[in-house]
């Protein structure tokens, strides 16, 4: 059937906000929905509360709203713009829930909006796990038996008719807290009895235990004609019982036999036909090492990170055909744009091995705790394409960009091999190199494999690598050696480490031997067709298929690697204007990126894709190779920074600011002597390498003091320190991740934060809008409330940023995009950090003035000053619109880390709330971000620090009079009664009282501060504030560490509640309201 | 080390993973990502020497129920990466151990992305692999070399061999019968008589057979001279089906026309159309040889089409009670979506049974009509 022509407008719908487990892969999904909709002549309205994705630029929809992603809104926006469609299934989680809650609420019913692509039906049969049981029962595909009980008795009952082991789960604790899995009577009861205990329902959930078997993933397809096809198979090469997301994964599946492939792909088309899925959809297996017994063990009736991952590791692009069907077309009547002669109908074949390595977020969060179970704790994921798995295995592992890149780590080469084997049972993020650790010391391989459960097949391959990296250590270097290292994978960078040469003599030898990488297609077919997708990965000792035409130069683009706190989707928005913007200046547009969440790893953005690992080899075998004109570095936030210097040592040209004006603006030295040059305000700082200087230091500033290692991404080991006792603790710790680089040392400032992105020419400057932050300094700006534009700032300030902004630019030659950091105090404005590249705040900055940031930055980087390219230089003129930005946490997937807000950067995301007032925007900002503003006014727990107590008094007066009983700890109790506030007292942190009154819902919300990050950290659990804050993320109850969000908060409330009704407007329409109310 | 040289006078280096020796054969390349066991040995691969584009092959050793055949029908097998340690709980020896037991020559550590772009430029082709060196005798052999005539009949049974069941009795003509076709036939219970590839006609239309299946089996169709010929005395006396070389027999028996595709379809990916129902499903599939749809008799309905090209996938005879498909519906390696072709045949002979008649009980008319649909979709 073709399309179906009475669809003439469609809503999709965004999101959200980045959080662990939904994160870039559906702003990908998304943006290839709504191109797919509008190639078919169909007007899309789009609602995403996320201003950092793409699709919520101006180009890709007709109408963008960047509103909060609730059921008020929708109605609002859906009465107004009265879409024919809405398809559900391509916005995460996130999306499906509210097009059910719409469907629900008969709100799709009133306003007569067709449910486009898989039905409510199909997605309530997938999502209920009693409907999701009751169907497999009746098509005869097996499940784990499982139950959930509220009592002991019963649990055993049902023990008693399944047998053991058996797996326990708590209902709604965190992390999954208190389960386990029991292999007989006594380990049962006891798990059950802390299980009931812990769970907030006194419930837990009994299923018969299929941890280690295989976990195997479909990717299937199904059309309105009942068509169904496998995009692809996925195996986990950790077995179950860590979640999909947290384990390594290769495609297609390498141990399991055609019959066993066939078996699960024909159980996966038969689910998806039951279900009557009209799209992708996503089915995971387990499946027993030792004979044919499979259990489906979950049903995505969506999109999902799978598919995005299925999608980068076939070519075949899911989300695009999915919405394609969800507008009527059937599989066969879709074109393959891969070939261009077949259609969509048919199963990818691959001829390379996928490996996918999730990327956690335990490098910034030292205390968080790593074990991996069935809670997902990755915040991104690489992938890497290799013609073996060795190759393909070896890139992924360098994609991750730890700072190591072999799989045999120091670290486990102290342990005792029983230490060793006793670690290998510890399920966390680093168990693979202690099974390489484990190779190298002949411990068996059955060995191994009995204790993880990893498939042999892995472990052979890990150990074909662990052994190689011993003959590259114990052998001459050979020409022929070296280019079987090369083969599977090894680096020239490790391979000059193992054989005690220089990296200049391995680039003799690689010369000797006349090897080169060469570079191959992801073409969906294995080469049975002539491809046309620019879709390459590197190979070594193979034919080159790379044909590089001379008729226009190319530009290579870095990406910005795994999407990780402090570095997420914002930079992956940069890397797909910036294709875009060199593509429109007449240039072959190159991306090399490693992360398979993206848009910019999507083969249509740029005119060539190299998905590649994000480290300096992989980047100049794409330059020498292509020889483009240059890399522009500025666009993929820290990681593409940091490969700079490396590109200019090779001779490579970066386009945009120079390397040495990088160096600048991060050398402490050379950046302080700049701003004093130039005469322009800043924290007096020291930098310093020993322990003797930081003393020194702090006798000559004083305390407090902001402390931090240099070159970092997103604030890591970023601290306020207030004495000598907390700067020597952290410099003691921060010390080790610091050695090539030293410890800065800065006046800490206590005032409000204003924050600029710029793009230069290297003359004049144009500055498209400055923010505000809520939260003083102190707070990361990533993890700061921030408002556009400035409410506070007196003009004669803004003037004097301006005028920084300009001398700054001038003096480092800018040409592109820059981001300085401000803090104001006294109406003195001081440079906290420049930032010669885009920053996080360019997609909002983008969106929120109407500015192309990216392409204007890199027309100037090519040579086209602003005032060519037809913008006056200078602030550009505020319009009507007022905007708010709220951080995103998610720190209910992570264990043991401290919510507070810090100098570290904590938050994966963030919403917009937008409008034409500011208290109109700070409520839809709150709104956006989860929270709410009930009617019902029950107790409020107060619990400050000493420093913020004085400056809380508005605080806890608005609460009185909206109706609130405050509940204070001692202190701060005390504090209250001398001002004249009641308050009830929570006698020496009462945690039993606290916790009660979470768990009844009796508690509103909380503002506890903290008394020191310091102590914090060193303190970890026992610190009394650190329990309240995690309680309250167990139980969800809003907790605020800073009091300016709680006064931001308070504020939005007093205002929500005599002017509940909201209206919603697409982006453009608050900018050309010109009256603000 | 071992070599492959094709006819266009390329060579590809490798490790040797196989037997020692030099054999001979046509080069074509499959894109199946598992079931190499089943490729091995799958008699419609005689005299082919197999390039998997998978790159990772022997992962999972050999087992014993996966063979489609007791020996090895390819002469030579090309892989880009060999797994020399195995891991499955059914495996019972490595491929490299199972190739050399039987003799056949293979080479790990090719470019097969670059093989398989020269066949696909090129064209099917000849080619040798050795484990020596290549020769200017070699290069000789090789443009003499040319694929046997009677290599159906050659992976052919000698024998008669009956396997009795409770259902329909059918007659199976082996010019190279894969054992999951057998294996399908009997989940029906149906009771087979499987004859060698030259059997004469009269001997099989003594036994009163419900129907006759022709297998599939490697080679030219037009070569299997011998088979042709009995069933063309088949036709119209008992009801025919057809798979692969067995289809293509049926076809040119009818009348049609059948050549050489390029580089052939040979995968467990390939989507077919039918093109009665409209409805899709990716099938296994392996061939070099297909149906000029053009050439189809009148009183044929195309019934299957392939989406990657186009080419005729299928046909139905209703006036002579004639069915066949180009593509495996036993699968093995592949999908097994195409199964149900095989119930409906089972199913349609039991009717027919009852029915007691073979011949459609279509009018003329009716049957004309169905072929001008059939024809309309098939140039949609």
């Amino acid at each position: 059937m073709p399309k179906n022509n009475d669809i003439k407008k469609v809503l999709v719908i965004g999101s959200g906000p980045i959080v662990i487990g939904q994160a870039a892969e559906f702003d990908y999904a998304g943006v290839q929905a709504c191109r797919a909709l509008k190639e078919e002549g169909i007007n899309v309205v789009l609602v995403n509360s996320n201003p950092a994705t793409i699709m919520t630029d101006e180009n890709i929809a007709d109408k963008v709203y960047i509103e909060p992603l609730t059921i008020e809104a929708f109605e609002y926006i859906i009465n107004k713009e009265r879409p024919d469609g809405l398809i559900a299934s391509l916005g995460g989680q996130t999306g499906l829930n509210l097009a059910v809650s719409l469907y629900e609420k008969g709100i799709l019913d009133k306003y007569n909006v067709k449910l486009l692509g898989t039905k409510i039906e199909a997605i309530k049969n997938a999502e209920d796990r009693e409907l999701f049981k009751e169907l497999m029962l009746e098509i005869g595909e097996p499940i784990p038996a499982s139950k959930t009980v509220s009592t002991l008795d019963e649990a055993l009952d049902f023990a008693g008719q399944i047998g053991f082991p058996l797996i326990i789960r708590p209902a709604y604790t965190l992390g999954g807290s208190g389960g386990g899995i029991a292999s007989n009577r006594q380990e049962f009861e006891e798990i059950v009895h802390s299980g009931l205990l812990r769970s907030p329902i006194s419930q837990v959930l009994i299923e018969k235990s299929i941890a280690g078997y295989k976990e195997i993933e479909y990717e299937v397809m199904r059309d309105a004609n009942d068509t169904a096809i496998a995009i692809c198979n996925m195996e986990n090469i950790d077995p179950i019982g860590i979640h999909t997301g947290d384990s390594f994964v290769v495609a297609p599946s390498q141990t399991l036999t055609n019959k066993e492939y066939q078996m699960l792909r024909t159980s996966a088309l038969k689910i998806i036909r039951a279900l009557k899925i009209e799209g992708g959809c996503n089915v995971q297996y387990a499946l027993d090492t030792v004979s044919n017994q499979y259990y489906v063990i979950e049903v995505n009736p969506r999109v999902s990170r799978s598919s995005a991952l299925a999608s980068k590791a076939t070519g075949f692009p899911i989300a695009k055909v999915t919405t394609k069907i969800a507008i009527g077309y059937h599989l066969h009547e879709i074109p393959n744009a891969i070939t261009r002669k077949t259609v969509a109908a048919f199963e990818p074949a691959l001829d390379y091995v996928v490996t996918k390595i999730p990327k956690w977020p335990f490098d910034k969060f030292a205390q968080g705790d790593r074990l991996l179970g069935t809670k997902m704790k990755a915040t991104g994921e690489v992938m890497a394409i290799g013609r073996t798995f060795e190759s393909s295995f070896k890139k992924a592992v360098t994609a991750m960009e730890d700072k190591n890149t072999g799989l045999v780590r120091r670290k486990y080469m102290q342990l005792s091999d029983d230490e060793l084997k006793a670690l290998l049972h510890v399920q966390d993020d680093r168990r693979i190199f202690r099974v390489a650790e484990a190779l190298t010391r002949r411990i068996s391989v059955d060995e191994i494999n009995h204790i993880t459960k990893i498939d042999k097949w892995f472990i052979y391959k890990i150990k074909n690598l662990v052994d190689f990296e011993q003959r590259l250590k114990g052998e001459i270097l050979t020409p022929e050696l070296y280019k079987e290292a090369k083969e599977k994978g090894f680096l020239d960078a490790e391979i000059a480490v193992f054989s005690r040469k220089k990296l200049s003599d391995i680039e003799k030898i690689k010369e000797e031997a006349g090897v080169k990488a060469s570079f191959k297609i992801v073409d969906t077919c294995a080469a049975e067709f002539q491809a046309y997708t620019p879709y390459y990965y590197s190979t070594y000792g193979e034919y080159d298929e790379n044909t590089t035409d001379k008729d226009r130069e190319g530009i290579l683009i870095l990406g910005s690697g795994p999407i990780r706190i402090g570095q997420g989707i914002e930079f992956d928005y940069c890397s797909v204007h910036a294709a875009w913007a060199v593509r429109e200046n007449g240039y072959k547009s190159l991306i090399v990126n490693s992360n398979p969440e993206t848009l910019s790893t999507d083969f249509d953005v740029a005119d060539k894709l190299f998905f590649e690992p994000m480290n300096i080899e992989y980047i100049m075998n794409i330059v020498d190779s292509e020889k483009p004109k240059g890399v522009m570095v500025q666009f993929g936030g820290q990681t593409a920074i940091n490969l700079a210097p490396k590109l200019k040592e090779r001779g490579v040209d970066i386009i945009g600011t120079s390397l040495e004006s990088i160096n600048i603006a991060e050398d402490r030295k050379l950046f302080e002597k700049l701003l004093r040059d130039l005469n322009i305000p800043q924290p007096e700082g020291r930098a310093v390498r020993k322990v003797e200087e930081a003393i020194k230091a702090h006798q000559e500033l004083g305390f407090p003091l902001l402390v931090r290692p240099s070159y970092v991404i997103g604030g890591r080991g970023m601290q306020v320190v207030y004495n000598e006792d907390e700067m020597l603790t952290y410099f003691n710790s921060a010390l080790k991740f610091s050695d090539e680089h030293p410890v800065l040392i800065d006046q800490y400032i206590e005032g409000k934060e204003v924050e600029l992105d710029a793009i230069s020419d290297g003359e004049n400057v144009l500055i498209p809008g400055i923010t505000e932050h809520i939260e003083r300094a102190g707070v990361h700006s990533g993890d700061s409330m921030a408002i556009y534009p400035t409410q506070k700032v007196k003009p004669e300030v803004i003037e004097n940023l301006v005028d920084y902004t300009n001398k700054i630019a001038r003096a480092l030659k800018i040409k592109g995009l820059m981001n300085i950091q401000f803090v104001l105090k006294d109406d003195i404005a001081y440079v906290i950090e420049v930032n010669p590249r885009a920053s996080r705040t360019v997609p909002i900055m983008s969106k929120v003035t109407n500015t192309p940031m990216v392409e204007i930055g890199i027309n100037a980087a090519l040579g086209k000053s602003i005032v060519e390219q037809g913008y006056t230089p200078g602030l550009v003129e505020k319009t009507s619109l007022v905007c708010v930005k709220v951080p995103v946490f998610s720190f209910q997937k992570l264990n043991r880390i401290d919510p507070a807000l810090a100098p570290e950067m904590k938050s994966t995301g963030e919403v917009l709330g937008v409008d034409t007032s500011f208290e109109r925007a700070l409520v839809k900002g709150f709104l956006a971000a989860g929270y709410t503003f009930p009617e019902r006014r029950g107790d409020v727990l107060l619990s400050l620090n000493n420093h913020n107590k004085p400056q809380s008094e508005d605080i806890a007066r608005t609460l009185v009079e909206l109706g609130y009983r405050i509940i204070a700890t001692t202190g701060t109790h005390n504090y209250l009664e001398s001002q004249g506030i009641q308050s009830k007292e929570i006698e020496n942190f009462d945690m039993e009282k606290i916790q009660e009154s979470m768990k009844k819902k009796k508690l509103c919300f909380v503002i506890n501060t903290p008394t020191s990050n310091a102590n914090s950290a060193r303190l970890g659990s026992e610190n009394r504030g650190f329990l309240i804050r995690t309680i309250a993320e167990m139980y969800s109850t809003p907790c605020f560490t800073s009091i300016d969000t709680a006064r931001a908060y308070l504020k939005a409330m007093k205002y929500y509640i005599t002017h509940p009704e909201l209206t919603y407007d697409s982006i453009d329409m608050y900018r050309k309201i010109k009256e603000c109310i | 080390m071992a070599k492959l040289l094709l006819d266009n006078g390329r060579v590809f280096e490798g490790k040797s993973i196989g037997a020692e020796g030099t054999s001979f054969g046509e080069i074509c390349f499959n894109t199946s990502m598992a079931g190499y066991q089943e490729i091995l040995t799958d008699p419609s691969y005689a005299e082919q020497v197999i390039v998997m584009t998978y790159p990772e092959i022997g992962n999972y050793g050999l087992n014993k129920d996966d063979f489609e055949c007791s020996k090895v029908n390819a002469t030579g097998l090309v892989i880009k990466n060999y797994c020399e340690k195995e891991s499955h709980y059914k495996s019972s020896m490595t491929l490299s151990e199972y190739l050399n037991k039987n003799g056949i020559v293979a080479i790990s550590g090719v470019d097969t992305r670059e093989l398989t772009t020269v066949i696909r430029e090129t064209g099917a082709m000849n080619c040798v692999i050795t484990t020596g060196e290549i020769t200017d005798e070699l290069k000789e052999q090789l443009k003499k070399y040319s694929m046997s005539k009677d290599v159906a009949l050659n992976v052919s049974r000698k024998n008669i061999e009956h396997l009795s069941g409770k259902g329909p009795k059918i007659g199976l003509i082996d010019v190279g019968v894969k054992k999951s076709i057998i294996d399908n036939f009997r989940i029906h219970d149906c009771d087979l008589t499987i004859y060698p590839g030259d059997v004469l006609a009269e001997e099989m239309l003594k036994k009163d057979f419900d129907a006759v299946v022709i297998s599939n089996g490697p080679g030219d169709p037009q070569d299997a001279v011998k088979t042709i010929n009995t069933v063309k005395e088949l036709v119209g006396k008992i009801p025919l089906y057809g798979i692969c070389l067995g289809y293509q027999i049926l076809c040119i028996v009818l009348g049609a026309k059948t050549y050489k595709l390029k580089y052939g379809h040979r995968g467990a990916n390939h989507p077919v159309i039918n093109l009665e129902t409209n409805k899709v499903f990716i099938t296994s599939q392996n061939h070099g040889y297909a149906t000029d749809i053009t050439t189809l008799p009148s009183n044929c309905i195309p019934t299957y089409k392939n989406l990657n090209d186009d080419t005729l996938e299928g046909f139905r005879c209703p006036e002579l009670d004639i069915e066949a498909v180009q593509f495996h519906p036993e699968a093995a390696p592949g999908p097994s979506d195409a199964n149900l072709i095989i119930n409906q045949w089972v199913a349609q002979i039991i009717q027919r049974k009852k029915d007691k008649g073979f011949f459609s009980k279509f009018s003329i008319k009716e049957i004309m009509e169905k072929l001008s649909r059939g024809k309309e979709n098939a140039k949609k």
